[in-house]
């Protein structure tokens, strides 16, 4: 079913392509030997290359090569083995060099794609264009003194990875899927944390609207959206602002805009309203950058198993729901948690317990799965308990919680609280000796028919056996004393 | 191609460097005469050639991922025009920019 | 007894070595001549506290034997490599007050190797020109005068300052940079050796950039041998220049004296220009007949793209300048013009103010040459004819060692003489900008006076890293023209 929106004259669809900036994990910056850790006093990683002092010239960083080019693997795109560094030409206040270093005709990584899981359970394939190489800009803060801005030069050359998508977006929803998906597949192969709160991953949203049958129309570009529940807000924002200007007989104007989240509405940059005239041209102080094709083959090696080949897998091999999969993988920490638990062990009951009990702990405690309140080794001990008829189902959700409480492992627990089950046939049949006595009256209501008195009587016999009796064990010793 | 004093104050403008007005017109007539020079290139035959943007005959190096400068800020502000400090720490001032 | 200011590079370091002179005394003379001498403006920052504590050092270091190879040899630099501690202005108004917190790689291998900093010298602003008359600074005097004229003469540039001091025994020798020909020019002004080593020899760390792809540090010094001394000194590897080349650095000054027997030294055809005075035409035929007599062979050859060597640099050297010189805009250092407008405002004052009528000039073509519908017409078609001029030079150099041309289609002009007309001027770079644009080394070696008694020079251009081949064919020719006329204005 294709997304459309409804103006005053009929329908229209919406095309979009989103640019994302995701910021490079590396120690130090794309060109310069400064710290690129987020949260550091004013221009106190800055070194004279950021601030572009006289004389001072880039040397690029291999760590943010070997990044771009996992991630260029990661979204499965060509890598080109010659790439070069281009100078855009622009003055800002937050660009020290009146330049920014970036890659523009000849970038590291061409054309790929993602994969998008959309709610109705559809995937769809999401085009990559390219993904280039550039440095970030500084940070200008405009609230700080009534007629000045001040400049703070940490983030300046910071490594960033432009991620340009095709035009192939053609709703919100899938705009919001291709995003979670991307910074999935960045957050799995470490080369962005996705941390879009600190800004480490920034979407430029391009949106157009047409008729259903149309060519594109005059696209806008609105910049810098900053979750990607913005970004879906921004898309239907702007595009209804396009259908009206359509509608009312205008014409679009390509343009730069800003999304305002408060009052869900997008407006133009004033900054940006002469037109840009960026003189791109080859960087004089590098050479081209050339990959050696062994150094790819050894990064590829490396690299980790992406969400899509996980699912598939804990699909295949353990046995799950295409649904529970894609939970399980949502984040790899999840992943190896389950599979910590799933392995030699039941994977479907791992999974119920991982997506159920350790969920709602997780949600309870506010703590997050790479800081679990149980280790993955203590719930997997906790399984075994049940699988070697230690403990009941029962039990072992109690056991749980004082595990979440307390930190302490499951075995330590029941002995201390000897909770251990039991088996012992002659105990089991002691206490419904003991129980059908007390309850004279109602086994003679079972005798003469009342079936539905069973549970009563399973209920009285493991309350009398303070819940450690083995169910079956107890329904078997049952079932025999009332025949 | 030879450019008129719009452009010449259009480029002015890309490069942020202040033309009076009354300099317009003989920094067009400089330009041009430059240019018209220059032109000359256009004789020569440059088909199927590839561009050399530079005669350095090598491979790019590349560094080490290690941070191997530390906080600079004294030093990167010291001949700062405008330094501004406050409670978050110390800045470089512009006028103020409106986004 | 030689005074101090005369002795070259080779001789100081013999006597301080012999201790019939310290470091100090040397010094000392040359914080003098400069002060006599201060009318040729071709310092603009002089460092005298710097020098006799440098000189000072140096001493103790001799008196303990522990001599470095440049220990106690006073030297001046160009005031386009920033210096830490001490104000660099690349001659222009726009960098203000700036004193650098860091050291350019060149300059901290020559005060590694024990060299004594007398103080930095004047430039055409940020090395754009080739008479020194554009700094903000003022000009340069040249210490040569015509034969019975007693009117200031340019020194040439963009490294007048530095080729000044070096002919009028202000300093022992100097570093300099070449773009289009800012060290080798100016050299053959003054009688002095210049040389352009090949990109990538010298580190461009810490220099402040005119155009990356060209600019290259040397030395200027009296003699071939200096300039091999000092070129040792500054050349080598740097990992913070991505353009440094990781090749050994040899033994220049090895190279001085071994002969130019059975080295093929290549004529260029194109070099003879239309209307080119007599007397360089001469000079050249002269340095032939030398290097023939001294046992090279002599072979003509054709560098068929020479004359489109000057559009194409004057296209390519603006283009980047544009770029590179953006960051001068009055936020981080240097010059702010604050007229309470926008920042936009604040930028165009700045600048405006900012860059002289050259730089601004430079400026504005390379924005225009790079702008959208004129990049390929310009800034490509430069790039494609300058892949064609490096291939003239391999072609040339797969039958030839060296090649000898004029290092000027001139000899030093007058100040005012050629300034109406910024193509003439340019014209002045015509022998020395393919070296440029190739990236091979070439030296600038004095040969001989014009009738008005003035030095001209020669120019020897080598193949990439091979700048001991232009240094041996150099110390032929210095050797046979023994030149050893003397500027009129000079210390001691
Ligand atoms: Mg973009
Ligand atoms: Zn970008």
């Amino acid at each position: 079913m294709t997304y459309t929106l409804e103006g005053r004259t009929g329908t229209w669809e919406i095309v979009c392509g989103l640019e994302v900036h995701a910021q490079v994990i590396s120690k130090a910056k794309l060109f310069s030997g400064a710290a690129t850790a987020f949260g550091a006093a004013p221009n106190t990683q800055v070194s004279f290359v950021d601030a572009a002092f006289p004389g001072m010239l880039p040397v690029i960083n291999r760590e943010c090569v070997a990044q771009a080019i996992r991630t260029g693997l990661g979204l499965n795109a060509q890598i080109n083995l010659w790439s070069r560094f281009d100078r855009k030409n622009y003055f800002y206040a937050d660009l020290p060099a009146g330049y920014q270093i970036s890659q523009y005709q000849h970038p590291i990584v061409g054309k790929g794609e993602i994969v998008i899981d959309l709610a109705d359970g559809t995937t769809r394939t999401i085009g990559i264009t390219r993904l280039h190489l550039e440095q970030d800009a500084g940070k200008s803060l405009h609230d700080q003194h009534p007629t000045k801005s001040y400049i703070d030069l940490n983030r300046a050359g910071v490594a960033l990875m432009e991620i340009v998508s095709e035009p192939d977006i053609r709703s919100p929803e899938e705009a919001g899927a291709y995003l979670a998906k991307l910074r999935q597949i960045l957050r799995y192969l470490g080369t962005c944390d996705g941390n879009m709160e600190e800004g480490s991953l920034r979407a430029d949203v391009n949106v157009s609207v047409r008729r259903p049958g149309e060519m594109y129309r005059t696209r806008c570009e609105v910049k810098n959206v900053n979750s990607i529940r913005f970004v879906m807000q921004a898309i239907e924002a702007e595009a209804r602002r396009q259908i009206e200007v359509w509608e009312s007989g205008g014409e679009v104007q390509q343009e730069t805009r800003l999304f305002d989240p408060n009052r869900g509405v997008t407006r133009p940059m004033r900054s940006k309203e002469h037109a840009h005239d960026y003189r791109y041209f080859p960087d004089p102080d590098l050479l081209p950058l050339e990959l050696d094709p062994a150094w790819i083959a050894e990064l590829k090696a490396h690299l980790p198993e992406l969400p899509d080949a996980k699912a598939a897998r804990f699909q295949r091999d353990y046995g799950l729901s295409a649904y529970d999969a894609r939970v399980l993988v949502a984040e790899q920490a999840t992943a190896d948690y389950y599979e910590a638990v799933a392995r030699g062990r039941d994977p479907k009951q791992a999974a119920n317990w991982v997506m159920g009990d350790l969920f709602a702990a997780l949600n309870r405690s506010g703590r997050s799965i790479a800081d679990p309140p149980v280790p993955a080794a203590s719930l997997g001990r906790l399984l075994d308990l049940i699988a070697d008829d230690t403990i009941s189902g029962r039990i072992a959700k109690q056991v749980f919680e004082e595990m979440v409480e307390t930190g302490a492992d499951p075995v330590a627990i029941v002995e201390a609280r000897g909770l251990r089950q039991v088996t012992d046939t002659g105990a089991i049949d002691a206490a419904v000796a003991q129980v059908l006595a007390a309850h004279a009256d109602k086994v003679a209501e079972y005798k003469s028919g009342k079936d539905k008195l069973f549970g009563f009587f399973v209920g009285q016999v493991m309350k009398a056996m303070a819940g450690k009796g083995n169910p079956a064990l107890v329904n078997e010793a049952l079932k025999r004393a009332l025949s | 191609m030879s450019l008129d004093a719009e452009t010449v104050r259009r480029i002015a403008a890309l490069a942020r460097i202040r033309v009076k007005e009354e300099e317009v017109a003989r920094l067009q007539g400089e330009l041009n005469h430059i240019l018209a020079w220059i032109e000359q290139l256009a004789e020569v035959d440059t088909d199927g050639v590839e561009p050399l943007p530079g005669a350095m005959r090598m491979k790019l190096k590349m560094r080490e991922d290690v941070v191997t400068e530390g906080d600079l800020h004294e030093a990167i502000l010291a001949n700062a025009p405008d330094r501004a400090d406050n409670a978050l720490g110390s800045f470089f001032a512009v006028p103020k920019v409106v986004e | 007894m030689t005074a101090p200011t005369d002795l070259t590079i080779a001789e100081a370091r013999a006597a301080l070595a012999a201790k019939r002179i310290s470091a100090r005394e040397l010094a000392e003379a040359h914080l003098a001549a400069i002060e006599r001498l201060k009318d040729l403006n071709a310092y603009i920052t002089v460092t005298a506290e710097r020098a006799l504590a440098d000189a000072a050092a140096a001493d103790a270091r001799i008196a303990r034997g522990e001599a470095r190879p440049l220990e106690g040899i006073p030297l001046a630099i160009k005031d386009l490599f920033c210096t830490e501690g001490i104000r660099t202005t690349a001659a222009s108004r726009i960098l203000g007050t700036f004193v650098p917190p860091y050291e350019s790689t060149v300059s901290a291998r020559l005060w590694a190797a024990g060299a004594v900093c007398l103080g930095k010298t004047n430039l055409d602003e940020f090395a754009m020109g080739s008479s020194n008359t554009t700094s903000a600074f003022g000009n340069v005097v040249n210490p040569w005068r015509r034969r019975g004229e007693n009117r200031d003469l340019v020194p040439g540039g963009s490294s007048g300052g530095s080729a000044a001091a070096v002919a009028a025994r202000l300093c022992l020798g100097a570093t300099a940079t070449d773009t289009g020909g800012s060290i080798r020019q100016p050299a053959a002004f003054t009688g002095t050796v210049g040389i352009k080593p090949t990109y990538g020899r010298c580190s461009r760390w810490g220099i402040v950039a005119f155009a990356s792809s060209l600019d290259q540090a040397g030395p200027i010094a009296r003699t071939v041998r200096d300039a091999a001394i000092l070129l040792r000194e500054m050349s080598g590897h740097d990992p913070k220049d991505s353009t440094s080349a990781d090749v050994p650095v040899p033994d220049f000054e090895a190279a001085v004296g071994l002969g130019v027997k059975g080295l093929r030294i290549g004529v260029p055809k194109e070099y003879r220009l239309d209307g080119m005075a007599p007397e360089i035409e001469a000079l050249w035929r002269q340095g032939i007949a030398w290097l023939k007599d001294a046992g090279a062979t002599i072979h003509d050859i054709s560098l068929p793209h020479t004359r489109y060597a000057l559009p194409t640099y004057y296209i390519v050297a603006p283009a980047e300048a544009s770029s590179n010189l953006a960051r001068y805009d009055g936020v981080r250092y240097g010059l702010r013009v604050d007229e309470g407008g926008d920042l936009d405002d604040l930028y165009e004052a700045t600048r405006g103010a900012g860059f002289g009528a050259e730089v601004r000039r430079r400026i504005l073509i390379g924005t225009y040459v790079l702008s959208a519908g004129y990049y390929d017409a310009y800034y490509l078609k430069a790039q494609r004819v300058r892949a064609l001029i490096q291939r003239d030079f391999d072609e040339a150099f797969r039958s030839v060692d060296a090649i000898l041309t004029p290092a000027t289609p001139s000899s030093a002009f007058a100040i005012g003489e050629k300034q109406d007309d910024p193509v003439t001027m340019y014209l002045n770079d015509v022998f020395t900008v393919p070296a440029n644009l190739a990236g091979l080394p070439g030296i600038s070696v004095p040969a001989g006076l014009d009738a008005a008694g003035l030095p001209l020079g020669l120019q020897v251009l080598g193949r990439a890293f091979d700048e001991e081949t232009v240094f041996r064919v150099a110390a032929a020719i210095e050797a046979a023209a023994a030149f050893d006329a003397l500027p009129q204005v000079r210390a001691a």
